[in-house]
């Protein structure tokens, strides 16, 4: 018995925990106290410390997030952002936390009670799931399931429900609007996602998430750009950021689904985007950019490099959300289905057929393997911006100038 | 497939209806099939209010009807009572107001395409690059007449108050910078894969409905219409200055944005220009009284105000207020085509095409 006996964070708590002889080794300080006998005790303890630990550190990084993201969109936009309360305004998201908490809690009179209540809740409590499955470092994760890549992927899409349950129940047009665009967009992009995801596991071998950091010996990214690209495109849809932000759309839809949420409920759907940003870059980071590995000659650790490049894909999509407006319904889906659902399948196949060829690559058949995706990557992404821009966009386009009137 | 169609209050209060104002739609789906301008939340009674109050102090009712635009209101309104009471305004003045008016042209621009690129979803970045130079003629006001945005520059016969040594420095400077910033704005905006494929082909406006609305302004030449009162119709010194007048080609949602952005070069030149020309002398001449008492009479002076023509019909019957006081509001007569434009396309069209308008509550409802 013992799950994630693997697991250094598992470990370095259950071993101060209990008098276990198998983790003498691990022990800094003998502090522990509870006996072999009563082992589910410890188990149970270290859960629940590491439980606390990720909620809250969740819970702090969207604080932190939401104030990079202002202080970064700020830079954009050639202002200063937050900067009063606290040192660099670091502390404007705390105040905002709390002010949310203090408003006045509106239910709709038409709202459907119960599925008013439950959106909100259901937006917010999957994506503390993702967090323990990802590998933070080479022994830093909490728990190491065999289905990692599935898991991952089922619970980024459980969001679709609650925006479509939060949009119906509100009672409100604007809301079911928004409800109904989520769900056509969010289904739409589960299936590049899901297809793009799949080469990541060819590689791998394996669905286990620490397994795909380790078969990246090149990254991902860079291995096979092509899957990378649909899949960034198709997470930013996901999270129902900018340019694919027509689930809210403040300029159309006032705020889409959550128009008639206020107080705590609105902020837990605040809450739920964020922290949804937050685990969809770790996801990203572990599926495309190799996770913890980093150059192996310097002697930093991998946690390090996860982080770095962790904060690094959350500023890209701060970056999208700054620069592009949005996209219309009907372009939001061509996109999906006449571009990234095609991409999504070159590149499996491609992937599927190079790993066919070299089941097990020697270092230049990988350099020359990453060649071909390139070459694939560069040429379907050419041919699909050239001949089916105009399709993807549903009007016609061409360069434009303006002429002048004759004198 | 049968759907039940959808009727939705958008307005008075919505982030992107610019102010308040409200539109009946029904959807089918995404789909507009219907869309009816509800107007009047803004409703001051403008044009009553200047039957009581002597001509001089009406310039402070214009300013607040287009409050993007003060500048080209105080220029028709004035223009209308100096038609009305026979003054012939100072050189300097003329050349001021001049200034003063093809300055807020770009600022009503700038305002113009920031927002309408808001309401395509981009956020804030575009709209505050632009608001930033907007900031910066606003600065440039409040050192010609002490306001930022009501401004009230202008009197019967020119200006009350001359530009100050340092105006001039800074609006050099200003004329330096702006082409640049323009740059960046194109480069950021025009070729823009989402922006080009949001607004090319989208409520496109032809030639013959926009001229039978008697639309007017940056929308009627984006349709193609070569209809500039600044060209057609001279008033101030706009004959002794030369501009290129931009014109659309097809007359929708983006020719809009690009007729707006040439627009505000060609307004620098004019700038150019009338800082050549401009020679020291009075303001405003000395025979103006302060109290300004008309003979019977009407007067209308169209002017090209950043959203189309402008103009003051002004009644007077001798006394020291006008009779009557009517304004052609462009801002009104561009929403009329509203519904016939969107009919056929998108939620999300219609706010673009609203932007597009770029229609003030203000005047509309004035």
């Amino acid at each position: 018995m013992g799950p994630a006996r693997d697991s250094f964070l598992f470990e370095i708590v259950y071993c101060h925990l209990s008098k276990d002889p198998s983790c003498d080794s691990v022990r800094y300080i003998n502090l522990s106290f509870i006996p072999v006998e009563l082992n589910w005790l410890s188990f149970s303890l270290t859960a629940f410390f590491w439980i606390f630990a990720f909620v809250n550190a969740a819970l702090i990084s969207v604080l932190m997030l939401i104030w990079g993201e202002r202080r970064l969109i700020g830079k954009f936009q050639a202002r200063l952002g937050p900067n009063r309360w606290g040192p660099l305004g670091l502390f404007t998201p705390i105040a905002d936390a709390i002010k949310v908490m203090f408003k006045e809690d509106v239910e709709p009179t038409l709202s459907d009670k119960l599925i008013y209540v439950l959106a909100p809740i259901l937006m917010v409590v999957p994506v503390f799931m993702i967090f323990p499955v990802i590998p933070y470092g080479a022994k830093s994760f909490l728990t190491n399931i065999s289905v990692g890549v599935v898991f991952v992927l089922a619970i980024t899409s459980i969001n679709s429900l609650s925006v479509l349950m939060a949009g119906w129940a509100s009672g409100n047009r604007f809301a079911i609007i928004g409800g109904i665009r989520a769900v056509a967009m969010l289904l739409s992009y589960e299936i590049p996602m899901g297809i793009s995801a799949a080469g990541v596991v060819i590689i791998a071998g394996s669905l286990s998430l620490s397994e795909v950091v380790e078969a990246q010996i090149i990254p991902n990214a860079i291995f096979q750009p092509l899957g990378f690209l649909v899949f960034l495109v198709a997470s930013t849809a996901e999270l129902n950021r900018s340019p694919f932000d027509i689930t809210e759309a403040e300029s159309e839809l006032v705020a889409g689904y959550m128009t008639d949420y206020s107080s705590m409920k609105f902020g837990l759907f605040y809450l739920g985007e964020f922290m949804a940003t937050i685990a969809s870059s770790a996801v990203i980071v572990t599926f495309y950019l190799s996770g913890w590995r980093g150059p192996s000659f310097l002697p930093i650790p991998g946690e390090f490099w996860f982080f770095a490049k962790w904060i690094g894909v959350i500023a890209i999509f701060i970056w999208f959300r700054a620069t592009f407006p949005r996209l219309r319904i009907d372009q939001i889906m061509s996109l999906a289905w006449k571009g990234l659902f095609e991409l999504s399948l070159i590149n499996i196949l491609v992937i599927a057929l190079t790993m066919a060829i070299w089941p097990d690559p020697t270092s230049t058949q990988l350099l020359f393997m990453t060649g071909i995706n390139w070459v694939v990557f560069l040429g379907s992404v050419y041919i699909f911006g050239k001949i089916l821009s105009p399709n993807l966009t549903g009007n016609k386009i061409d360069k434009r100038k303006v002429i002048y009137g004759l004198d | 497939m049968s759907t039940e169609l959808v009727t939705m209050n958008i307005g008075p209060i919505h982030p992107s209806t610019h102010g308040v104002f409200r539109m009946r739609v029904t959807f089918d789906g995404e789909t507009i099939i219907d869309a009816e301008p509800i107007i009047g939340y803004l409703h001051r009674g403008s044009e009553k209010l200047a039957e009581e109050r002597t001509y001089t102090q009406i310039v402070t009712l214009t300013d607040r009807m287009d409050y993007t635009a003060s500048m080209t209101n105080n220029q028709a309104y004035i223009l209308s009572v100096e038609k009305l009471a026979g003054i012939k305004p100072a050189e300097r003045g003329v050349w001021l107001r001049m200034i003063a008016a093809e300055l807020q042209r770009i600022a009503a621009h700038s305002v113009a395409i920031g927002f309408l690129i808001n309401d395509l979803g981009a956020w804030h970045t575009p709209l505050l690059y632009l608001l930033r130079e907007r900031e910066k003629i606003l600065e440039l006001f409040e050192m010609m007449c002490g306001a930022r945005i009501t401004n009230s520059y202008l009197r019967p016969g020119g200006v009350f108050m001359d530009a100050p040594d340092e105006f001039w420095p800074s609006l050099n400077r200003f004329l330096d910078e702006m082409p640049e910033r323009l740059n960046d704005i194109e480069n950021l905006l025009t070729d823009n894969e989402i922006i080009v494929s949001r607004t090319q082909n989208v409520a496109v406006l032809n030639k013959e409905d926009a001229i039978n609305a008697s639309i007017t302004g940056p929308m009627l030449r984006a349709s193609g219409v070569d209809w500039d009162l600044r060209h057609r119709n001279p008033y101030d010194f706009y004959d002794k200055v030369s501009f290129r007048r931009p014109l659309g080609t097809v007359g929708d949602n983006n020719d809009r944005y690009l007729v707006r952005l040439q627009e505000i070069r060609e307004s620098l030149k004019i700038i150019e220009q009338c800082l050549d020309l401009i020679e020291p002398g009075p303001i405003k001449p000395e025979e103006v009284p302060f109290l300004v008492r008309p003979g019977e009479g009407d007067s209308y002076v169209p002017i090209e105000a950043p959203k189309g023509e402008l103009g003051f019909y002004l009644v007077s019957d001798g006394g020291i207020s006008p009779f009557r006081c009517h304004v052609r509001a462009p801002s009104l007569m561009n929403l009329t085509l509203l519904r016939d434009m969107v009919i056929g396309y998108k939620i999300a069209d219609l706010f673009v095409t609203f932007g597009s308008v770029d229609v003030n509550m203000g005047e509309v409802d004035r």
